[in-house]
């Protein structure tokens, strides 16, 4: 990793609000004239860039159908393992271009959260957590325990689990299973975790918990979280990205972009004029 | 609306709602009926040298069919050690890489054809395949008999409750940068695992039933099988022998090989139904 990055300034939201978000010394993912789209369709991206800073928590919201979940998922290139699906353009993860990439290598520097709980029905919750590791030939039991403990830590899920690991994970309810999933991909130590509407299929409690570990693991971890809830973006997130038919409309630092959006339709969306 | 209309309609209703439920009956009466009349018949029969004695010469009475249970046993245990494996991984490279495209329709197509093909057809297959050449009738070509039948059952089973795996499951594994491979080895394949074992036990209980495949390959034995290159006894087999024989004594001890027979499925499905009976945790 580079380690210039150790010494960042902190995230404040200072920058001006258009444009490239940060200073390229901050840069982890620098996405650059992305194009995709699915099998005999139009591109559903039309050409996005974007920088998205390291260590901190950056929101993409719009309507629905404006490419949202699609760009996410072509930061993993889990796009592409959808028959049909293709994916051209730029994105450099630490100066190298992902889409060059051995997919399978990429997704453990790039780990994902999906909008609906997605434990593996058949692993207890020791066995989901540590899934990423033991299935990639990991068999080191302390080493393999430890991790488990400190992602379910970082997930703020340990001691509501903590007696029942051998349990089933799809025993747990949904928000904790919503944890149990962020652990589970915390443990392979990604450099960014991609959130594609985590929360949108729990109840306001559930979220709140999730906003709260958001904000505790974004000083360690890069977050690009994909939201519907315009409010959920302005909690959590450093950075704002509005996106508009595959397009990227805005993009800027967050308290600015929803004061003082510079852009009509942004100003048009966050006022709830439409979508 | 009238009250007339609606009067006759509640009338055609309820005929047609007993209509249904007497065919329903009919179709749970006939099974049992079966199950009856062989228990009944069987039951006089049954003791326990019948289970461990080996037949006696025609004219003695008395003996058992402890060769043909131990026969069966291991010819279908031999086609399950054959037949599970193939069906299992074609299943599986058929949901997971082969949805699409020429050759899976084929494999598809063929394993439905193979399907309906008579049974004594399967086993003149496996006549003119091994023990034509080796020479001899044998439990292994019994077994290969017995396999080819259960291979399309097991194929298209395995694939259905493998495509019953949310995708969510399959992008879960993917994200955590795990191969596609090792994804549907370790994580789809456990999770339809309850699925398929149950599949592969119904086909084996259904191979364990089959006569004709068996007639031209294992060919029966009145004495303990030389080992699986030799010519064996099987229940279904034996029971058809003495079914069709003219002495009384056998067609007693055929309806108590039936009882055997009808006994062994009838614990071999209930196994599969109860002790695989998916929980309710997502897991097929």
């Amino acid at each position: 990793m580079n380690p210039t990055m150790d010494t960042e300034p902190p995230a404040a939201p200072a920058a001006p609000a258009s444009g490239t978000a940060a200073p390229a010394a901050e840069t982890i993912l620098s996405v650059r004239g992305l194009r995709a789209g699915y099998a005999g369709g139009a591109p559903v991206l039309k050409g996005v860039s974007m920088d998205v800073r390291a260590r901190a928590v950056t929101a993409i919201i719009g309507p629905s159908g404006c490419g949202k979940s699609t760009l996410i998922r072509c930061l993993n290139r889990l796009h592409e393992a959808l028959p049909g699906a293709f994916c051209d353009g730029e994105v450099l993860l630490g100066g190298r271009n992902v889409l060059d990439w051995d997919p399978v290598l990429l997704r453990r520097e790039v780990g994902m959260v999906f909008q609906r709980p997605n434990p593996f029905p058949t692993m207890s919750v020791f066995d989901n957590v540590a899934a990423g590791l033991t299935l990639n030939g990991e068999r080191d039991r302390v080493k393999l325990a430890e991790r488990v403990e400190t992602s379910l830590r970082r997930a703020a899920l340990w001691d509501e689990v903590k007696d029942k690991l051998r349990s089933p994970g799809v025993g747990l309810s949904g928000g904790q299973q919503q944890r149990l999933c962020i652990a589970r991909a915390l443990a392979v130590e990604p450099r960014v975790l991609l959130m594609d509407e985590p929360c949108s299929a729990l109840d306001p409690i559930a979220t709140a918990r999730i906003e709260e570990l958001l904000l505790e693991i974004k000083d360690q971890l890069t977050v690009v979280i994909v939201t519907h809830n315009m409010q959920q973006a302005a909690r959590v997130s450093a950075h704002t990205a509005f996106m508009l038919s595959g397009e990227l409309v805005e993009f800027g630092p967050t308290q600015g972009l929803f004061t003082k959006p510079s852009d009509k339709r942004t100003e048009d969306y966050i006022t709830g004029r439409f979508g | 609306m009238n009250a007339s209309v609606y009067a006759r309609r509640r009338r055609v209703n309820a005929l047609m709602l007993a209509a249904t439920a007497a065919c329903a009956a009919v179709s749970a009466g006939v099974l049992l009926g079966i199950l009856g009349y062989i228990a009944w018949k069987g039951a006089s029969s049954l003791s326990w040298s019948f289970l461990t004695e080996l037949p006696k010469p025609v004219g003695e009475t008395g003996g058992g069919i402890a060769n043909s249970i131990l026969g069966s046993v291991k010819v279908v245990g031999l086609a399950g050690l054959m037949g599970i494996p193939v069906g299992v991984a074609s299943g599986v490279y058929l949901a997971e890489y082969g949805r699409t495209g020429r050759f899976a329709f084929c494999v598809r197509y063929a394993a439905d054809v193979m399907n309906g093909v008579p049974s004594i057809v399967i086993g003149l297959f496996a006549y003119a395949l091994v023990v034509m050449p080796m020479k001899r009738f044998s439990a292994l070509s019994g077994s290969v008999a017995l396999a080819l039948i259960m291979i399309p059952i097991i194929l298209r089973n395995t694939e259905e409750f493998v495509r019953l795996v949310p995708g969510t499951i399959r992008e879960a594994a993917l994200a955590l940068g795990v191969p596609r491979w090792k994804v549907a080895a370790f994580v789809v394949l456990p999770t339809a695992g309850r699925g398929i074992a149950t599949g592969a036990l119904l086909a084996l209980s259904r191979a364990a039933g089959e006569t004709a495949p068996l007639i031209f390959t294992a060919f029966g034995n009145r004495y303990w099988d030389q080992g699986l290159l030799g010519p064996i006894a099987t229940l279904p087999h034996t029971l058809y022998n003495y079914a069709i024989s003219p002495y009384a004594d056998w067609h007693q001890q055929a309806w108590a090989a039936a009882l055997i027979l009808m006994a062994f499925m009838l614990a071999v499905n209930v196994a599969a139904r109860v002790w695989l009976r998916p929980p309710s945790t997502g897991a097929l």
